[in-house]
């Protein structure tokens, strides 16, 4: 069990180096680097809006009904914002991209892999790491600080929403309590972490759907692997990270 | 034909788990020969097509291409023997999110950088070789019949008129004109092109059209090779079954415990 454990890890750590290796060596497809920032990046959006604004809401009224105890209610805004860029807004959009992007990149490349598309690929001279692998890496890195960004703005805005209008907070001086107490590196440790999950959630969709075999069935199991393992990982690793950064 | 081998198969051996599936198969193919493997279902005939291509690994024995050992080289230098080579597999395996033409046309674009208006020209061409149609070639693999796939395959496999042409089961699925279309596509491509091709196939007829030798099959051995000329008069009991298609004699279906 724990031996399989080990030699599931070295399988991985492997794949992602000869995939990283793939990422920095032409040739490049850019345009397939295109076609998946485009479907991780903006077709995501909905998903991740929509789950940041109500993260964002619930945050507020939750605050607002624990601070009051000790009248400490004006720091709903900075717990908002704190939380969001922090903590909320990469876990949350990394585990519904991880639900919606890695699973869609196992089922993907598990059905080419059952139905010998891999083994097509490598006759037409054309390396699959290069032409699968490397363009979801690459876009997984760098689509997902874009969308955490749009989310720490989505949720702070919905947060704003129910202190200003449900809970009666002045709106000027919400806003102002939200910006004085953020530093930059809320923001930018948050983004980090979205570019690690990005890679994350790409290079399990990519290894899982890569190694699946057994017809339907084995993509269905990679698919599912892909995305309990991404999110197991990404949980993980936010520990690790937030006690990284702010580790004084 | 009895220049150097294009292709030398030297003792090769292949199991998954226990099951014992290629188990020291050796051979010499000529260059610019058709050979044709025939043998009954897996018996492994796919399996030595894919060792010989790098997409299985044999543990033993020894591939040369050209003279030159394949088993076992670094991803790049594959790359650079991938390009003799052109493959038909046995499902088609056309990449499903690409419409007809640019199945054609990967191999051109992708390995050898032919800008997408001269690849599409030339895939509309191989696509008419194999009797399908400009409307076809918008279209994408799915909305295709399997005969239909089969044939986008086969074009694609001939596009970049590789010195090398593995057919694994060409005519399978096929009308009988239309197998034999492809039988003298085969044929063309091996006696105008120069190529070497290996095929696979069941149909004792396309078989005797398009090789110029054969080999049998049977129980991870090559029991039986030689020209096609002589398969009648093989005095081998397991291809006299074979090319004969009887239910009785030495090769026993599994189905009779
Ligand atoms: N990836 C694989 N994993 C495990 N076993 C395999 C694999 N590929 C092939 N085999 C086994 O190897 C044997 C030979 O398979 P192969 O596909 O070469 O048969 P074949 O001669 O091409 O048959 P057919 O004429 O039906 O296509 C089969 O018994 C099959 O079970
Ligand atoms: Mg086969």
């Amino acid at each position: 069990m724990f031996l399989d454990f080990l030699q599931y890890c070295g399988r991985l750590a492997i794949f992602a180096g000869v995939a990283v290796y793939h990422c920095l060596r032409p040739p490049i497809y850019f345009r397939l680097i295109g076609t998946q920032m485009l479907e991780i990046g903006y077709f995501s959006l909905p998903v991740v809006g929509l789950t940041a604004i109500f993260t964002g809401m619930v945050l507020a009224l939750q605050s607002h009904t624990g601070f009051a105890r000790f009248s400490a209610e004006g720091a709903v805004a900075t717990v908002v914002v704190i939380s969001m860029t922090r903590e909320l807004g990469p876990v949350l959009a990394g585990l519904m991209v991880a639900g919606r992007i890695g699973a869609a990149m196992a089922a993907e490349i598990g059905t080419m892999r059952v139905t010998e598309q891999i083994d097509a690929l490598t006759t037409l001279s054309t390396n699959p790491f290069k032409y699968l692998v490397a363009p979801r890496l690459i876009a997984g890195l760098a689509m997902l600080p874009f969308l955490v960004l749009v989310a720490d703005i989505i949720g702070v805005f919905g947060g704003f929403l129910v202190g200003a209008y449900q809970l009666g907070y002045n709106p000027a001086t919400y806003i102002h309590s939200s910006w004085d107490y953020l530093k930059p590196m809320d923001v930018v440790s948050g983004l980090v972490k979205a570019a690690v999950f990005g890679f994350l959630i790409s290079l399990l969709g990519c290894f899982n759907g890569y190694h699946s075999r057994g017809g339907a069935q084995g993509v269905g199991q990679a698919t599912t692997n892909a995305v309990v393992s991404a999110s197991i990982l990404i949980l993980t690793t936010n520990y690790i990270l937030t006690a990284l950064f702010f580790n004084k | 034909m009895t220049r150097q081998p294009k292709i030398q198969l030297i003792d090769i051996h292949k199991s998954f788990g226990h099951k014992k599936v290629l188990d020291g198969v050796t051979v010499d193919i000529g260059t610019g020969e058709s050979f044709v493997i025939i043998g009954g279902s897996g018996s492994g005939k796919s399996v030595t097509l894919k060792c010989i291509l790098g997409l299985m690994r044999p543990e033993r024995g020894s591939i040369l291409v050209d003279g030159r050992e394949v088993v076992g080289v670094p991803a790049r230098q594959r790359e650079e023997v991938m390009k003799k080579f052109g493959m038909l597999f046995q499902g088609s395996a056309l990449f499903d999110s690409l419409p007809v033409w640019e199945n054609v046309a990967f191999g051109l674009m992708q390995g050898r950088h032919m800008d997408r208006r001269t690849a599409r020209r030339k895939a509309l061409e191989k696509l008419a070789q194999v009797g399908l149609g400009k409307d076809v070639a918008e279209l994408s693999p799915s909305e295709l019949s399997g005969g239909m796939q089969k044939r986008v395959a086969l074009a694609r496999a001939i596009a970049a008129e590789p010195e090398i042409l593995f057919f694994d089961e060409p005519t399978t699925g096929l009308d009988p004109i239309m197998a034999d279309v492809i039988n003298d596509l085969i044929v063309k491509c091996v006696r105008e092109l120069g190529a070497t091709a290996v095929s696979i196939t069941h149909d004792m007829h396309s078989a005797r059209k398009i090789s110029d030798r054969m080999a049998m099959l049977y129980h991870g051995k090559l029991v039986w090779v030689g020209p096609t000329a002589d398969v009648d008069q093989a005095d081998n009991p397991y291809v006299d079954q074979f090319i004969h298609g009887r239910a009785d004699g030495p090769i026993k279906m599994e189905i009779r415990h």
